[in-house]
């Protein structure tokens, strides 16, 4: 580290000592011992536990639902970060405060609201019976007869009925404020000149968008992603609310977990926990990968 | 589920408070920390403060009592991982054997207190909707087309575990006795000891008929009893909810009697919480004799009373015979008599690769 700038801060060593008591303590350490756990079974135990197809069916779910919901957010949150910084609107702010809300609500009231809401007879979840029914009566004053079945919007009611839609939709919520609150500082100090300068070129929009202003955003956006996606894989308190929990079919990763340890077997959840991490760090460094690729390649063009 | 965290945390915190202001305390304040399970909340609340003005009367010494509700087997796990409960009320034996196993409480624990350490019961009975549209009055009517059953996931609930064994005798045609009775009492009580083969396990009829039961009739899964009671009172899913007698009581109570009706099955399964002293805690903290006497005091007849209010089946005959109005004799077969104690029941349903592991298998 010699003659790198981190030296005119006094105290390196003591920072740096308690940065990495810090990092052990909170994370190493657990981490350790949590692998440790899984050294109670045997190899062929470890594998019966992790291959068993209904958790291996967890973790697809986890994943996949865990995946979209990254994606979804990739896409509306650059869009949200965007708005908020381009323009001036009547409660700019208001909205920009709101973006942090995932973060403070406990998520397991996050999934119990958005259960509600998608009740039968919650507000949007009810409100499928009664479009079809003042559809049906306004076409029997025209006299037309009654051109909907009362089933007809039933499916307003899709995240219980949908399996991974309602996960995917808590997921979206939780993960929110990653994509927004990464990309926003790069967009706050983009001079909106080098749009002007592309335009000015012939450049259209579209262009402008792929080749000036999203490789400058893409190392912000790819680790706003990346932390979102990571969030959707640990998730739990608002998934079991709205997903269906049904073994195989829409039990996601963490809930398997939980199942083992009601169960008494530690090791069990240790090992399913073991792979879960593992996965996702394989995932995460790639991701950051790509990430330190574009920058490089930035810097380079 | 929140709130349940919330509550285990703050009988934690409390506990915390006590360890640490332990030393200061005058020698005559006692307390006490009853672990117990989700639905029991009301029941130890007001039986605890009916035990400690009986222990003041009693001794003059202050009593304080601390209680901690969750999931019976995570309130198992956390006593098995050092919280100090004097006395674990939990939802079924299983969870208090698995304390045992752990070195906690001494074996035999079953023996030490009458009717096999559970001084109140419960059955597994339905809810319907109002004026029950489905038309749904026994088992067999649950498979019946359309019809949507909610029940919790038996992997993580103690409640649905007794849910599982209910259908699984009734289907069986278990043996019942009449438990309103002393002599009927007296019967299962000689059955349960004679028994010792349980042809109920090999029936694979039964077994297919629960496979398409949860395959074609459940359409969500919670994992805890109070989550399955949420998930057909509020959010509105199913045509009958599988639970505690107690539980649909509450349920009832909580949204209203004009929206549900409790509807009882032909026969069912006489649900046995069991109660132990965690002999490892008492001994350590000098708390036996009160924490024994509190468990003890179960049986008396203001707390059988106070049991059947909150409609729990006391074991107590007189208690029983008040509130009959709402709690109606039914026949009742016996786990141990059925399925020959939780152990067994444990290992052959529920467990890793059990016949409730073999519903789910995806076909290969």
């Amino acid at each position: 580290m010699a003659g790198s700038p981190s030296r005119v801060i006094p105290g390196f060593s003591l920072t740096l000592g308690y940065s990495l008591f810090y990092l052990s303590a909170l994370v190493l350490i657990p981490l350790a011992a949590l692998v440790l756990k899984t050294t109670e079974m045997s190899f062929a135990q470890f594998w019966a536990v992790t291959t068993d197809p209904i958790v291996l069916a967890s973790y697809q779910l986890t994943f996949t639902a865990s995946f979209l919901a990254a994606l979804i957010n990739g896409v509306f949150g650059l869009i949200v970060a965007w708005a908020l910084v381009r323009y001036q609107f009547p409660g700019g702010r208001f909205f920009d405060a709101l973006i942090d809300f995932p973060f403070a609500l406990p998520t397991a009231v996050a999934g119990l609201t958005y259960a509600s809401l998608y009740l039968k007879d919650g507000w949007i979840g009810g409100l499928g019976p009664r479009l079809v029914t003042g559809v049906n009566g306004l076409a029997g004053l025209l006299g037309l007869g009654a051109p909907l079945e009362p089933t007809a919007l039933d499916w307003l009611t899709f995240p219980f009925t949908g399996g991974t839609t309602g996960i995917v939709l808590v997921l979206v919520f939780v993960g929110l404020p990653f994509v927004v609150r990464t990309v926003q500082p790069v967009l706050i100090e983009w001079d909106p000149e080098y749009e002007t300068a592309a335009r000015s070129l012939g450049a259209g929009r579209f262009t402008i968008f792929r080749r000036v202003i999203f490789p400058e955003l893409f190392p912000a956006w790819i680790s706003g992603f990346a932390l979102a996606f990571a969030r959707g894989i640990g998730e739990y308190g608002s998934v079991i609310f709205i997903a269906s929990n049904i073994p195989g079919k829409s039990q996601i990763a963490p809930l398997q977990i939980v199942t083992k340890l009601d169960d008494f077997q530690y090791a069990a959840a240790a090992a399913i926990g073991v792979v879960l991490l593992s996965i996702s760090l394989l995932i995460l460094l790639a991701i950051n990968g790509v990430e330190q690729y574009a920058r490089r390649h930035e810097r380079a063009a | 589920m929140l709130k349940r965290k919330f509550l285990t945390l703050g009988a934690t915190l409390g506990l915390v408070s006590l360890l640490g202001a332990g030393s200061t305390a005058a020698a005559a304040d006692v307390r006490l920390l009853n672990v117990s399970y989700d639905p029991t909340r009301e029941l130890y609340t007001q039986y605890n403060e009916l035990f400690a003005a009986k222990y003041k009367k009693d001794t003059g010494n202050i009593l304080t009592l601390e209680q901690s509700h969750g999931g019976s087997g995570k309130q198992a796990r956390s006593v098995i991982d050092g919280l100090n409960a004097d006395v674990v009320t939990l939802a079924l034996g299983w969870d208090i054997t698995a304390i045992e196993r752990a070195g906690l409480i001494n074996p035999g624990w079953e023996k030490k207190l009458p009717n096999n350490a559970s001084p109140y019961t419960s059955t597994i009975a339905f809810l319907v909707r109002k004026g029950n549209p489905k038309g749904i009055k026994d088992w067999k009517d649950l498979w019946k087309p359309g019809v949507q059953v909610i029940t919790a996931n038996p992997k993580t609930s103690g409640g649905a575990r007794w849910v599982y064994l209910a259908l699984w005798g009734a289907l069986a045609n278990a043996k019942t006795h009449d438990f309103s009775t002393a002599q009927g009492q007296a019967e299962a009580t000689a059955a349960s000891a004679a028994a010792k083969d349980f042809p109920v396990y090999q029936n694979a009829e039964v077994q297919a008929q629960i496979a398409d039961l949860f395959n074609n009739h459940v359409p969500v899964l919670d994992a805890g009893a109070r989550g399955s009671t949420v998930s057909f009172a509020q959010k509105q899913l199913g045509d009958v909810l599988l639970n505690w007698e107690n539980e649909l009581w509450l349920a009832r109570d909580e949204f209203g009697p004009e929206k549900f009706d409790i509807v009882y099955p032909s026969t069912s399964i006489l649900t046995e919480p069991p109660v132990a002293v965690v002999d490892k805690v008492v001994d350590q903290r000098g708390t036996r004799a009160v924490a024994e006497a509190y468990l003890k005091g179960l049986y008396s007849p203001e707390a059988q009373d106070l049991a059947g209010q909150l409609h729990y089946r006391p074991r107590n005959l007189d208690a029983l015979k008040k509130y009959s109005a709402e709690l109606p004799n039914i026949p009742f077969f016996t786990i141990d008599e059925t399925f020959g104690g939780w152990v067994k029941a444990q290992t052959t349903f529920f467990a890793d690769g059990g016949t409730f592991d073999q519903i789910y298998k995806p076909a290969k």
